[in-house]
C-alpha cells in the first residue's frame, strides 16, 4: 500500500501512509487511538474508499472499491467486534453467502456444508462442532469461526483488528498457534494490537502510525519496548495547554478498595483545587469508575468518601445532591436532551432551584441560562435554540453550564474534548483551571495523552480495571503512562 | 423560489407550525358552509360533548407518548371501570354517600392498572406496547366476566347528571374536559414534572444521568393515563346510564389518533397538549360534520383514516 490518503471532513485520517506485507509474515500495526490503524485496514478491506494512493497485490495494482472486491483479491478482515450471525450454526456462518447447493436445485446441501466447514476448522487445528449455534460458543471460539470463515475463501492476506481484546491467556496462545500455522502456509497476516508484549511474541515486523502518518517500519528483532512507545507517542508537547499552579486543599473524594464489575481494588484520593487525570486505553475501566462514583452503576465492594464522609450514591440524583457532577463521554448520547433547547438543558439537573412548589419560574430560569451563556461564551442565537443545532464545543459548554449550576464540588469530565476543535479545547482547559482555583475537585478522563500531561496535576493510569500507578506531574511522561497503561496485559515485562 | 408568507417565513414552515390549527379552521369554515346547522351553539357544544370522552383520555395518552411509550389498555379500562362503578351504585346506600365512593373506586382501578403497567415497563424493562396490550385483553375479559356478559341497568337517576347534565347550558363532560386540559397544560409546560416528562422521552439515559428519577416519571404518566381512562369510563357509563362491558371498544386507537394528529411524536420528547386538544377536536368535528351531511358511516371511516395520514405527513415535514 503506497501513499494512502483518507480524508474525513476536517480530519486527515491517513496522510500518505506506506505499508508493505510479505507472504508468510506477521506484520504488526501499532499506534495510539486515532492514529489511523483501523482506517488503513478499512481501506484495504474495501469498507472505506481511499482518496489517494495505490494498493498492489503481488506487484499488480488492485482496484478495491468494496468488501466484495477485497474478497476477490483474497483479503480477509477480522474486526474487533465479531460479525457473525449468532442464531446460525458454525457451518452456516462459515459458508454464509457461499452455501453449497444440491445439484440443479435451490436447496442447500447441508451434508456438504458441514464437510467443508469441518475441513476448514481442521486446518486451524481446533475442534469445534460445526452444528453448534454460534451464540453458544465462547468468544475465543467465535473468533476462530471468523478466521475459518475468512479461510474458506482462499486467503492471501488476513488482517486482525485487536483480536486479543476479549481473549484470556490460554485462548490467546491458541490464536497465536493458528496464526503461526497460517504464516507457514504463506498467508500474510496484519496484526493490530495495543499490547506490546503480543507484538514481541508474534510479530516479524512492525509498522507504527501516528496522527494518520507513517512513522517507521522495522523488524521486531531490532526494536525494544521503549523505542516502540516513543515512536507511538512521538511528538513533543506544544504550548496548547494552559497550566496554572494550584494549591491543593483537603481531600474531596476518596476511594478505598473499590470493586465493581470489571473494576478491581481501586484506591485513589482527589483533593480540592487539583486537576486529577485518569489515563488508560479504551476499555481499561475509566468511564466505569466515573459511573460508580456518580451512582450510575452499583459497586460490589469498597468505600467511597466525599469530603471525609463515606457515601453510598445509589443514583445520579443522590450523587448530584452531594455535589458530584459527571460530564459523560459522548455528550450527544448520554449528556444532552437533543430535542430540548439551551435553557432547558442547562437547568435540567437543578430545576428545583428555579421552581417554587413545582412551578418553574420562567424569568428566573431565563436569567440563569443567559448568565451561563455569557459566562461560558456559548455561541448560540439564543437560549431558546435547540442544542441539536450547536457545534460540539458549544454543546459541551451547555453540559458544563448544567453542572456549574448544580454547584458541584467535584466534577468528573469524561473525554471532555473529544470531537472539539482546538480553540474551544483551550477555553475548556481554562475553565477547568478556574474551577480548580475556586477549590473544586476536577477529574479528567481522556484518551488524549498529551492533553492529560498538559493540564493535570496528577495522573492515575488504569489498565484492565485496576489502577496501575498514580504519577505526579513531574514524573508523568508519555512513556511512563503508556508503560503503566499496558503493564497488566498478558505477559507484560517490566521496562 | 419558496413562497414567502407571514413575517417573511416560508409558507411551508408556517403551514407546518400552525398546520393543525389551520386545518381546524378550514374544517370549521367548510362545514359551516355545507351545513347551516353546523355552526350553531347547540351543535358546537354537542361536538365537544361527543369528543370529550376520548379527548380526556388523550390527555393521559399525550403524557405517555411524550415518554415514548404507549397505552393500549385505555378502551378496555373504560369498560371495566364502567361496569364496576355501575354495579357499586346498585348497593343499598343513599346516592350522595355511594357516588363519591364508587367514583373513587373507579378512578383507583385505572391508576392501579397504570401503576402495574409502569412497574412492568420500569422494573422488568418490557416494552409498553406488550404490557398494555396484555392489560387491554385482561380488562376487557374482566369486564365481561364481572357482568357475565350482560349490561348493568337500573341505576339511580342522579347518576346521569355527570354524563348528560348541563351547567349554565354547557354539558358537564365538556366542562370537565376543559378543566383537565387546562391543568394538563400547566403541568406539562410550567412544572418540573412536565419538563422531566419531555426529558425522559427525549433521552431516558441522559435524563437519568442528569439526576431525574426516570422510573418515577414513567410510573406517574401511566398512572395518570389509567386514571383519566377510568374517569372517562365513569362519564360514559353515566351518559349511557348503564354499565356496558363492550363499551370503549377501539377507543385506544381513536385516542392515539388524536394525539398523533396533534403533532406529538411517537418517538417521544416532542409534542404538546394544545396539539392533542386540536387533534381530538379535528377528528370530533370531522365525524360530526360528516354525520350532519348524512355521509355514510363507512365512508366516514375512510375519511378519518385519510386525515390521520395527511396530518402525520405534515408533521413529518416539520421534523425533517
Amino acid at each position: 500500500m503506497q501513499q494512502i490518503r483518507k480524508e474525513y471532513p476536517g480530519v486527515l485520517a491517513l496522510d500518505d501512509v506506506n505499508f508493505g506485507l510479505q507472504p508468510g509474515e506477521i506484520h504488526c500495526l501499532l499506534g495510539e487511538n486515532g492514529a489511523g490503524k483501523s482506517t488503513l485496514m478499512k481501506v484495504l478491506s474495501g469498507a472505506l474508499r481511499k482518496d489517494f494512493g495505490t494498493i498492489r497485490i503481488n506487484g499488480e495494482e488492485a482496484d478495491i472499491q468494496s468488501p466484495a472486491d477485497a474478497q476477490r483479491y483474497g483479503i480477509g478482515m477480522i474486526y474487533q467486534d465479531i460479525k457473525l450471525v449468532p442464531e446460525l450454526s458454525v457451518a452456516e456462518n462459515i459458508l454464509l453467502g457461499n452455501e453449497p447447493k444440491k445439484k440443479n436445485s435451490p436447496f442447500i446441501d447441508f451434508k456438504k456444508m458441514h464437510e467443508i466447514a469441518r475441513e476448514v476448522i481442521g486446518q486451524l487445528g481446533e475442534e469445534i462442532d460445526t452444528r453448534s449455534i454460534v451464540s453458544d460458543l465462547s468468544i475465543a471460539h467465535r473468533q476462530l469461526v471468523e478466521i475459518a470463515k475468512a479461510l474458506s475463501k482462499k486467503l492471501k492476506v488476513l488482517a486482525l483488528d485487536e483480536p486479543s481484546a476479549a481473549l484470556t491467556g490460554r485462548e490467546l496462545k491458541n490464536l497465536f498457534k493458528v496464526l503461526r500455522k497460517l504464516r507457514s502456509d504463506g498467508v500474510g497476516i496484519i496484526y493490530i494490537s495495543h499490547r506490546l508484549e503480543e507484538i514481541f511474541e508474534i510479530g516479524d515486523r512492525v509498522t507504527i502510525l501516528r496522527d494518520g502518518k507513517f512513522v517507521q517500519t522495522a523488524p521486531i528483532a531490532e526494536v525494544d519496548r521503549r523505542g516502540l512507545v516513543r515512536w507511538m507517542v512521538g511528538r513533543e508537547l506544544e504550548n496548547e495547554y494552559p497550566k496554572i499552579s494550584l494549591t491543593r486543599g483537603e481531600e474531596i473524594l476518596g476511594v478505598e478498595n473499590l470493586s465493581a464489575g470489571m473494576l478491581k481494588e481501586i484506591n485513589l484520593s482527589v483533593c480540592r483545587g487539583e486537576i486529577f487525570g485518569i489515563a488508560g486505553l479504551v476499555g481499561a475501566g475509566r468511564s466505569e469508575l466515573a459511573r460508580v462514583i456518580f451512582g450510575a452503576d452499583e459497586k460490589d465492594e469498597g468505600k467511597i468518601f466525599h469530603e471525609g464522609n463515606e457515601i453510598h450514591p445509589r443514583s445520579p440524583r443522590e450523587a448530584i445532591d452531594l455535589g458530584i457532577g459527571l460530564l459523560t463521554e459522548d455528550r450527544n448520547l448520554y449528556g444532552l436532551i437533543m430535542q430540548m433547547n439551551v435553557r432547558e438543558n442547562i437547568t435540567l439537573s437543578n430545576l428545583r432551584a428555579v421552581a417554587s412548589g413545582g412551578l418553574i419560574q420562567r424569568s428566573k430560569e431565563e436569567g440563569i441560562a443567559n448568565k451561563f451563556r455569557d459566562d461560558l461564551r456559548i455561541k448560540t442565537p439564543g437560549i431558546e435554540q435547540e442544542v441539536d443545532h450547536l457545534s460540539g464545543g458549544n454543546r459541551q459548554k451547555v453540559v458544563l453550564a448544567r453542572w456549574l449550576f448544580t454547584k458541584s464540588k467535584l466534577l468528573i469530565f469524561d473525554e471532555p474534548t473529544a470531537g472539539i476543535d482546538v480553540g474551544v479545547k483551550f477555553e475548556i482547559y481554562n475553565l477547568m483551571n478556574n474551577l480548580a482555583k475556586e477549590g473544586i475537585g476536577v477529574i479528567v478522563i481522556s484518551s488524549d495523552l498529551p492533553e492529560l500531561l498538559g493540564i493535570c496535576d496528577r495522573i492515575a493510569v488504569m489498565c484492565e480495571g485496576r489502577i496501575t500507578g498514580i504519577l505526579p506531574r513531574q514524573e508523568a511522561t508519555q512513556e511512563a503512562v503508556m508503560t503503566l497503561a499496558t503493564s497488566r496485559m498478558e505477559g507484560a515485562a517490566a521496562v | 423560489m419558496r413562497r414567502q408568507g407571514w413575517k417573511g417565513q416560508p409558507l411551508s414552515n408556517l403551514l407546518a407550525k400552525f398546520g393543525i390549527g389551520i386545518a381546524l379552521v378550514v374544517e370549521i369554515i367548510l362545514f359551516s358552509i355545507l351545513s347551516p346547522y353546523f355552526f350553531s351553539s347547540d351543535n358546537i357544544l354537542n361536538v365537544t360533548l361527543q369528543a370529550s370522552i376520548t379527548a380526556i383520555i388523550a390527555v393521559g395518552m399525550t403524557f405517555v407518548i411524550l415518554t415514548s411509550g404507549i397505552d393500549l389498555s385505555v378502551g378496555a379500562l373504560v369498560a371495566f371501570t364502567g361496569v364496576v362503578v355501575t354495579s357499586l351504585l346498585k348497593l343499598p346506600l343513599s346516592f350522595p354517600v355511594l357516588f363519591p365512593l364508587a367514583a373513587l373506586a373507579g378512578i383507583l382501578i385505572g391508576m392501579m392498572s397504570g401503576a402495574f403497567a409502569g412497574m412492568f415497563v420500569t422494573r422488568f424493562n418490557i416494552t409498553p406496547f406488550i404490557v398494555t396490550l396484555a392489560l387491554m385483553t385482561i380488562w376487557r375479559g374482566a369486564a365481561y366476566l364481572y357482568t357475565d356478559g350482560r349490561p348493568v341497568w337500573g341505576l339511580p337517576d342522579q347518576f346521569s347528571f355527570l354524563g348528560s347534565g348541563r351547567l349554565a347550558g354547557v354539558p358537564v363532560p365538556t366542562i370537565l374536559m376543559v378543566l383537565i386540559y387546562a391543568a394538563a397544560y400547566v403541568a406539562l409546560n410550567k412544572t418540573t414534572f412536565g419538563r422531566y416528562v419531555y426529558a425522559v422521552g427525549g433521552n431516558k439515559e441522559a435524563a437519568r444521568l442528569a439526576g431525574i428519577n426516570t422510573n418515577r416519571i414513567l410510573l406517574s404518566v401511566y398512572m395518570l393515563c389509567g386514571g383519566l381512562a377510568s374517569l372517562s369510563g365513569l362519564l360514559l357509563a353515566s351518559r349511557m346510564n348503564s354499565g356496558q362491558p363492550n363499551s370503549g371498544l377501539m377507543y385506544e386507537l381513536d385516542v392515539i389518533a388524536a394525539v398523533v394528529v396533534g403533532g406529538t411524536s411517537l418517538f417521544g420528547g416532542r409534542g404538546s397538549i394544545i396539539g392533542t386538544f386540536m387533534g381530538a377536536m379535528l377528528i370530533g368535528i370531522l365525524r360530526n360534520g360528516l354525520n350532519l351531511l348524512n355521509v355514510n358511516s363507512y365512508i366516514q371511516q375512510v375519511v378519518v383514516g385519510v386525515v390521520i395520514l395527511l396530518s402525520v405527513l405534515m408533521d413529518r415535514r416539520r421534523t425533517s
